[in-house]
């Protein structure tokens, strides 16, 4: 037999050994279900952008799928609907949103950092149980606190027509709120990331004259960017996707009413309004969308930051 | 430029965890103190309550004639190389050296000078844009030196800077640390468990077990004169032979021999100590003769280890490495007597 035949043989063998077999095999699984992960979100979100370019009455009596076949029935209607103030309020709707959202993430993200600073790295007494007590109310079902907070606010002139005459923003309550939320997971995550880093940095850092809060600003937020751009993420998307909340502490008037609350009014109990949902419902979903992609960077970076260290 | 004294030092946890028991020393100026001692015996913490990492239960630290109990460790005019060099990760080499600087709100001019000097002295002049990920282990090593030297610090605090080095870098790392300590005139405190680092560096050497300072002196002083056992197997490598002996005037007698001591002791149960390098196949007059049985030979090119029994206790000798000697034989040995030590069967202290 020739070097070259052996040659062949052994790489066949080696080929079709289990563990080749096996490897492939787990290789082939992570793709099917990497693959099928992918087409149970983009299917929904493809019918759903479809049927926001259908007419309704296309839309009430066949599956989007349809429309990729002639005839083809393609409109801007919806838009058009949505869009024209005279029908609704989906500018201001989303508007409103932003408004709601984005001080809503702000506000705890920035509060619970400096907690978690204090939670990980600081020592007082009582500390670790004040931690607990404070990652406890985790289990604290959110509709236990509305009687209680609305009281408060009402008490308290926290309600949007009182905040506005007072030139205040409306949303005051809700942000509130929102940040009594997000504060115990925000913190319970962060004060976890922050005592992971190294406790040679900080020390190091002491006795090269920095003080608590240059450490936390100079050396523990910029290594701490991946567990807040995810934090920034799960937050955003909370208080973006929230109804129930806001319809609480701000009511359905649509001069406040974030975009989920107008798009339950756009859609009455006979489900009339449906083709105008599925052009609003494209809007609301983008935004997300568009901040989980510009963020994503930090999120894998964050995830996989441990496994790359080298 | 100071001098460093630890004056009667506890260092307590709980009331029964001490870590650090009545420790005293004192370091000279411009000295080269090592600490050394096996895992958890409280050198690193003496060394980090001195850093102002950790407080002090009892007794005083001095940096030159302040003393700095209740000094804020920025104030104390110190820098600490660390094992891990605990490197800012998010910032270039230039920065993380430049990081102590401007914590002193240093005039950029000046700051700029001082970086760029200790990147000059530590060849790091090509890696100053670099993040410490992009750098290999001896270069983030010296980073970390690069860090501590441009404070002009009075003291240098090293804590076990080159236990993360591969044993070829280690060696070179030792050398440039020496030169390294030679130019910059100053006080270091160096902590390590390796015996090697210990002799081969410090001016002078404290040793350290179990929270209690067994013994300072220079290399020299402590290889031919250790104070205790403790302090005789800690230090050498081979280990120092440890053979029990009942002693009566000067003479000490063990299972398979006996020595003439050099000077007279009280009748009793000692423990008698000698180098392996004192156990030699140089067979002379003025010395003891012994029998062994080898077990096992160690050849090192430069040397020759032999293991095995004299009489029923186990014993080293170093051989010349042409000598031909197979495990079991049975070779004839000279000790040297004028290097033999003698330790207190109870207090493990010396005796001779």
């Amino acid at each position: 037999m020739s070097v070259a035949a052996a040659r062949q043989v052994e790489s066949t063998a080696v080929r079709f050994s289990p563990k080749w077999i096996s490897e492939r095999l787990g290789r082939v699984g992570l793709h099917v279900a990497v693959i099928g992960l992918t087409l149970a979100w983009v299917v929904p979100t493809l019918g759903l952008l479809i049927s926001s370019f259908r007419p309704f009455a296309a839309i009430a009596t066949s599956g989007w799928w349809t429309a990729l076949a002639p005839p083809y029935q393609w409109t801007l209607d919806n838009y058009s609907q949505v869009l024209d103030p005279a029908t609704s309020n989906l500018g201001t709707a989303i508007f409103n949103s932003f408004m709601v959202a984005i001080p809503s993430t702000v506000i705890p993200v920035t509060i619970a950092a400096f907690a978690a600073y204090a939670f990980a790295w600081m020592k007082f007494p009582a500390r670790d149980w004040i931690f607990l007590a404070f990652v406890g109310l985790l289990a604290v079902p959110l509709q236990l606190t509305f009687i209680p907070i609305s009281k408060f606010f009402v008490d308290h002139g926290i309600v949007p027509d009182n905040l506005s005459s007072l030139g205040l923003p409306p949303w005051l309550g809700l942000w509130l709120a929102h940040a009594g939320y997000g504060l115990p997971f925000s913190t319970y995550l962060l004060a976890n990331f922050f005592r992971a880093l190294p406790s040679d940095l900080f020390e190091s850092a002491e006795i090269d004259g920095a003080g608590t809060l240059t450490v936390f600003f100079r050396i523990i937020l910029p290594l701490s960017v991946p567990a807040l751009a995810s934090l920034v993420i799960f937050q955003f998307l909370w208080v973006w996707n929230d109804l129930l909340v806001a319809l609480i502490y701000v009511g359905g008037a649509p001069e406040v009413a974030p975009l989920t609350v107008n798009l339950a009014n756009l859609t009455n109990s006979l489900g009339q309004g449906y083709q105008l949902l599925t052009a609003a419902a494209f809007f609301s979903m983008i935004v997300p969308l568009a901040v989980f992609l510009s963020l994503q960077r930090y999120f894998v970076r964050g995830i996989l930051a441990g496994s790359v260290k080298g | 430029m100071a001098s460093v004294t630890y004056d009667h030092v506890v260092k307590r946890y709980t009331a029964d965890v001490t870590v650090v028991k009545d420790f005293n020393v004192e370091i000279k100026d411009k000295e080269f103190m090592v600490l050394v001692g096996p895992s958890g015996c409280g050198k690193s913490t003496a060394l980090r309550m001195l850093a102002g990492l950790e407080s002090i239960t009892e007794g005083t630290i001095r940096i030159g004639d302040r003393v700095v109990n209740n000094v804020a460790a920025k104030d104390r005019d110190i820098a600490m190389v660390f094992q891990s060099y605990a490197l800012y990760p998010h910032m270039s080499v230039y920065d993380n050296m430049a990081f102590p600087l401007q914590m002193q709100h240093m005039p950029k001019a000046e700051m700029d000078k001082r970086v760029k000097n200790a990147s000059r002295i530590l060849g790091l002049d090509n890696f100053l844009k670099r993040k410490p990920r992009a750098l290999s282990g001896g270069q983030r090593q010296r980073v970390a030196l690069g860090r501590a030297i441009v404070r002009s610090p009075k003291v240098f605090l090293l804590d076990e800077p080159l236990s993360n080095l591969d044993a070829k870098l280690r060696g070179q790392t030792r050398i440039e640390l020496q030169k390294l300590h030679r130019d910059l005139e100053t006080t270091f405190i160096y902590v390590t468990h390796d015996q090697v680092e210990a002799m081969t560096m410090g001016d002078r050497i404290a040793i350290m077990n179990a929270g209690i300072l067994q013994q300072v002196g220079t290399p020299g002083d402590i290889y031919d004169h250790p104070a205790n056992l403790f302090v005789a197997g800690f230090i050498g490598s081979p280990t120092m032979n440890f053979v029990p002996v009942t002693t009566s005037d000067s003479s000490a007698k063990a299972s398979g021999f006996e020595v003439k001591l050099p000077k007279s002791v009280p009748a009793g149960k000692g423990t008698l100590g000698f180098r392996p390098e004192t156990l030699t196949d140089r067979v002379t007059d003025s010395g003891s003769k012994l029998s062994m049985k080898v077990d096992v030979v160690e050849r090192l090119g430069s040397d020759q280890f032999l293991y095995g029994q004299v009489g029923g206790d186990q014993v080293t000798a170093r051989v010349d490495p042409k000598l031909k000697v197979e495990p079991g034989d049975s070779v004839q040995l000279g000790l040297d007597t004028r290097s033999l030590h003698l330790f207190d069967a109870q207090n493990e202290q010396a005796l001779i």
